[in-house]
């Protein structure tokens, strides 16, 4: 307990400096996806839900809350509120239609239901179609915060990250949590112990669809803008190569996975065509060699040591999810 | 509204719609061939058409092989790379969740597509029709190679779909599904029926591209973006339905031509409403019953 501690606080203190060492947009840009990738893993890593089309709530919510912010004078939690509240009311429809199907048909469906978004906020004269949505203005924080520098809005973006990692901490070890894990793993006995799976999974859709709007609403506010980019697919996509990298139902794993793809791709920006040809291979390498993902193999291996070292350590829970669904 | 709409503009966006509704019913039966034995989405599928359509601009390019030639050695070509796909890629995958399997054949996709993007840029290269000019029929004009793909595809779909039905081969590939140990104790290697039926799948695929050559321009895209339809065109006629797959393929590419004709706007986004609907409406299918839902 005492070494979790320490580890805590020295990745508070880590975070809290950061800013002053690196380029603090590449920063926010990492912790936007870090709420994104818990988003998404709460629906695939604790759920067995593949939503093939995440982005429609990252960007909508980014178009939403950028609009919000440019028409009214209202602060801005509330206008990231206002995203969180589109993208959920998107999610309970998304989810009402697509969980009709399950496993591989519900991907294709949200998929195909992504792309329809896309089209949609293609032509709605509100997103600026291919121009997009610019200069969306940093208001004050509660009407009376002004954080508008990079370097302060970095510590607004830590906080309310740090906040949505929280509270998908509480969601996922919650009772509904546990349940959610239980429909993952064998869905049919969860029904018959009297749940109903489709209502838990709604539930985590809509959940999980607000929390990528505050990732996406989060973004348009740290770039100052909203493109067509963010609600299309290689958004999605990313999110599916984080969670996996990291290691796919494990509590940090999409963190660790956010992180280095953002890093990936930023260096990789120069390259062309590189940055996604490595996505796919480093999607297939995690995908045929190692489906844990980085924290997930790393988990694995420390019960291993422990269990040979003879001490009876708590198990982790995460251990035991490396695969979805069956 | 409807005095402004000419005969030849609704024989023209009714032609074009066979046109794509040939591509997507040929696209989706393939794509519903391979999860119906193997119960693998192959989101590969679109990058293997673009790679028949891109064989076949390279073939004529570099090496000065025609058309014709070409709608033979490509799919060839290309399934043996769909087999070699299936033992390294897909194999090792094939007890675990169909989730895997899904986002592995996207992870190759996204290669393919990446290299081909890397080599040939993004602009779309020409080929030019083999069977150049065509026929006045008075309310309008059919070109020649319209013409053979409508009737190329028709013959293709209704071909594979009676192996795959009414032959004593279809019905092993059936009941490899069904029941691989039974099929098995017969004497029939089922994983090389897999392999096999995953190449010709793969094919099917790499046929449509040579296909789609002329009509469309070559470009790394042109999977990708088509296999947004496809996937909508295979959830409305149900997972793993051959006919339901043809039929919806045909359906939904007249009516998006039929949109273009009355809301122009709506005709990008009216296959997704229509997939929508159905999923309100039948949630199992337009066709289920005929397969498996």
């Amino acid at each position: 307990m005492n070494i979790r501690l320490l580890w805590f606080v020295l990745l508070a203190v880590i975070l809290i400096a950061a800013p002053f060492f690196t380029y603090p947009v590449t920063l926010m840009t990492i912790l936007c996806f870090v709420i994104f990738a818990c988003s998404f893993n709460l629906l695939l890593g604790y759920t067995g839900l593949l939503c093939f089309g995440h982005a429609m709530f990252f960007g909508g919510a980014a178009y939403i809350t950028g609009y919000i912010l440019k028409t009214t004078h209202i602060s801005l939690e509330l206008a990231l509120l206002g995203g969180v509240g589109a993208a959920s009311l998107l999610g309970l429809l998304v989810g009402w239609i697509s969980l009709r199907r399950s496993g591989i048909q519900f991907a294709m469906i949200t998929f195909a239901i992504a792309q329809f978004i896309y089209f949609i906020m293609l032509q709605l004269p509100f997103t600026g179609g291919e121009d997009g949505m610019q200069g969306i203005p940093r208001t004050k924080l509660f009407g009376l915060l002004d954080a508008s520098t990079s370097l302060e809005f970095y510590y607004v973006v830590l906080a309310i990250t740090a906040l949505s990692v929280a509270l998908f901490y509480r969601i996922v070890h919650s009772p509904f949590g546990e349940i959610l894990k239980a429909i993952r793993d064998n869905e049919p006995r969860v029904e018959s112990l009297g749940f109903k799976p489709e209502r838990y999974k709604l539930v985590a859709f809509v959940l999980s669809a607000g929390m990528a709007g505050l990732a996406g609403g989060l973004k348009a506010t740290v770039y100052q803008f909203a493109t067509l980019t963010d609600v299309s697919f290689p958004i999605s996509s990313e999110v599916i190569l984080m969670t996996l990298l990291g290691g796919l139902g494990t509590l940090t794993g999409p963190m660790v996975g956010a992180g280095l793809i953002i890093l990936l791709n930023d260096y990789l920006s120069s390259f062309g065509e590189w940055a996604l040809i490595s996505q796919g291979v480093i999607l297939l390498i995690v995908i045929i060699f190692f489906r844990r993902g980085l924290v997930g193999e790393l988990n694995a291996l420390m019960w291993k040591m422990r269990t040979r070292a003879g001490s009876k350590g708590s198990a982790s829970t995460e251990l035991a999810s490396g695969s979805p669904g069956e | 509204m409807f005095d402004m709409i000419s005969p030849q503009l609704v024989f023209g966006q009714l032609l074009i719609g066979l046109i794509n509704g040939s591509f997507y019913a040929m696209l989706s039966m393939g794509l519903a061939i391979i999860f119906g034995l193997m119960n693998v989405v192959n989101f590969a599928h679109g990058a293997q058409y673009m790679l028949g359509a891109f064989a076949a601009w390279v073939l004529l390019n570099y090496l000065g092989v025609p058309y014709w030639p070409a709608l033979f050695i490509v799919p060839v070509v290309v399934a043996l790379f769909g087999i070699l796909l299936e033992r390294l890629v897909l194999k090792p995958l094939q007890n675990l969740d169909h989730l895997y399997g899904l986002l592995a054949t996207y992870a190759v996709a996204l290669i393919v597509e990446g290299l081909v993007r890397q080599r040939y840029g993004s602009t779309g290269l020409p080929y030019g029709s083999p069977i150049p000019g065509g026929v006045n029929l008075g309310f309008m004009f059919l070109p020649y190679y319209r013409l053979w793909v409508v009737v190329f595809s028709i013959v293709t779909c209704l071909g594979t779909w009676l192996l795959i039905e009414h032959t004593k081969l279809g019905a092993y590939l059936r009941a490899a599904n069904e029941r691989p140990d039974i099929v098995e104790s017969f004497g029939i290697n089922v994983p090389r029926m897999v392999t096999l039926t995953y190449g010709l799948g793969v094919g099917l695929a790499a046929l449509s591209g040579v296909l789609a050559a002329p009509v469309y321009q070559v470009s790394p895209s042109m999977g990708s973006s088509i296999m947004i339809v496809i996937f909508a065109v295979v959830v409305i006629g149900g997972m793993g339905s051959i006919i339901g797959a043809i039929a919806t393929g045909y359906m939904l590419g007249i009516l998006e031509a039929m949109t273009k004709i009355i809301y122009p706007a709506g005709a990008s986004t009216v296959i997704f409403v229509f997939m929508i609907l159905a999923l309100i409406i039948r949630p199992n299918g337009l066709f289920a019953g005929a397969g498996k839902s």
